[in-house]
């Protein structure tokens, strides 16, 4: 079974999908990101889905399971990157993924993630300083 | 009661012996109801060109109008429909240039006199019916493709999605939604959302005639698609009698901000993006 990646950057995990979401493959993601969180302490976690073609209601509601989860651990989620189609097709069955925050890129989800933690008095490291990051996005 | 062989062939003898009385019968009939818009030469030429398909048609033993022999015929027929259609005559206008044959046809029939005559004319006008209905039928053809062609340019034009500020992007929608119309503006707004990473859009309806709960079911499937995508968007360009429909109908446009004009949006919006760089700071 293939696994997805959970890159660690700054205060926030980032995660990928690259490949196509299996029910297996989500649950899978759920318990790896639960775990990456307590262990890293992180605060924001970002999931880019721009690479998914089709997001089914099983993984719609994986991903909505994902962001309660983290917010149990204190950790927003963003998901980024939803394909015009993929946002067509939720609409018409009527899933509007209640409870999940969502921006247009990866920047985007970063700078709304950044902005929700400087509400809080938690300082970051990030400061719209995106030179330094992009690199890291890439290098797993 | 379709033509045997021998009174196709007969006619099509008819049809020769007499070619230029027929023509001018022909075109001087039609002139009339075409009151001048086409030159008495043009009609010349096109009645002179069908006279020669229906008698080959003819000649070649066709019996019906779907006959092998009557294909060149057949050609002529839609040439004249579609050339018609374009130019904006109408359906009887074009239908009549064919049913004149009949009587161009019944004046050299009575000169030639002969005891049958009165049956050849009665199946031979049979034939004639055909062709003019198959001329009907291709004109229709030709209207409607002209009338999809026509369509699908209106849907190219009539939805351009324009940036407005850095980060906010609006559709100007004009004209009525319907369904094709929405899909076409709901993908457009979407994938340039995604081109330009702009997290704001202004649907402004400034320009849609009449609101009723499909359009509003349209608009709001548009707005929950872009809230899926991450990027926010305002209504706006709502006119008073839109704004009573849309109370009358109890349409429901939720937390989806709404605006009196486009101006009032951009405001609101460059006011909404300002505080998320403060609250960045």
């Amino acid at each position: 079974m293939e696994r997805v990646p959970v890159l660690k950057i700054g205060d926030m995990l980032l995660v990928s999908i690259q490949i196509d979401m299996e029910d297996q493959t989500a649950l899978q993601l759920q318990e790896d990101l639960a775990d990456r969180i307590v262990a890293t302490g992180c605060h924001g976690v970002i999931i880019d889905i721009s690479a998914l073609d089709i997001v089914d209601s099983f993984v719609g509601r994986t991903l909505a399971g994902i962001a309660s989860i983290s917010r149990v651990l204190d950790a927003e989620t963003v998901v980024v990157g939803m394909r015009p189609a993929v946002a067509i097709t939720l609409v018409e069955l009527g899933l509007s993924l209640p409870g999940i925050r969502t921006a247009l890129n990866v920047e985007l989800g970063m700078e709304l993630l950044a902005r929700e933690r400087g509400a809080d008095e938690w300082q970051l490291e990030v400061d719209g300083d995106d030179d330094t990051e992009t690199p890291a996005v890439t290098t797993p | 009661m379709a033509l045997t062989a021998e009174e196709a062939a007969r006619f099509a003898d008819l049809l020769e012996v007499n070619s230029d009385a027929l023509v001018a019968t022909w075109t001087d009939r039609v002139a009339t109801t075409l009151r001048g818009r086409l030159s008495h030469a043009e009609l010349q030429r096109q009645h002179s060109e069908l006279r020669k398909a229906f008698q080959q048609a003819l000649a070649g033993g066709a019996q019906t109008l779907a006959d092998e022999s009557a294909a060149e015929l057949r050609a002529q027929l839609s040439d004249l429909s579609s050339t018609r259609a374009r130019q904006g005559f109408s359906v009887t206008e074009t239908a009549v240039s064919v049913f004149a044959f009949k009587e161009a046809v019944l004046g050299v029939l009575d000169q030639s006199g002969g005891g049958d005559a009165l049956r050849d004319y009665v199946t031979l006008s049979a034939f004639v019916d055909e062709a003019a209905l198959f001329t009907s039928d291709s004109y229709v053809r030709v209207r409607e493709e002209l009338i999809a062609d026509q369509a699908e340019q209106l849907l190219e034009l009539s939805t351009p999605v324009v940036k407005l500020w850095e980060g906010v992007v609006a559709v100007p929608l004009v004209g009525t939604l319907d369904s094709a119309r929405a899909q076409v503006v709901m993908e457009r707004l979407l994938q340039t959302l995604v081109d330009t990473g702009s997290p704001y859009a202004i649907i402004d309806i400034t320009g849609v005639p009449a609101v009723d709960t499909q359009v509003a079911q349209h608009i709001l499937k548009t707005v929950v698609a872009a809230r899926l995508m991450g990027a926010d968007c305002i209504i706006s360009g709502i006119r008073p009698q839109i704004a009573q429909t849309i109370v009358a109908l109890g349409i429901e446009f939720g937390d989806i901000a709404t605006k009196a004009s486009l101006a009032d949006a951009l405001r609101y919006v460059l006011g909404k993006a300002g505080q998320a760089k403060r609250l960045e700071r």
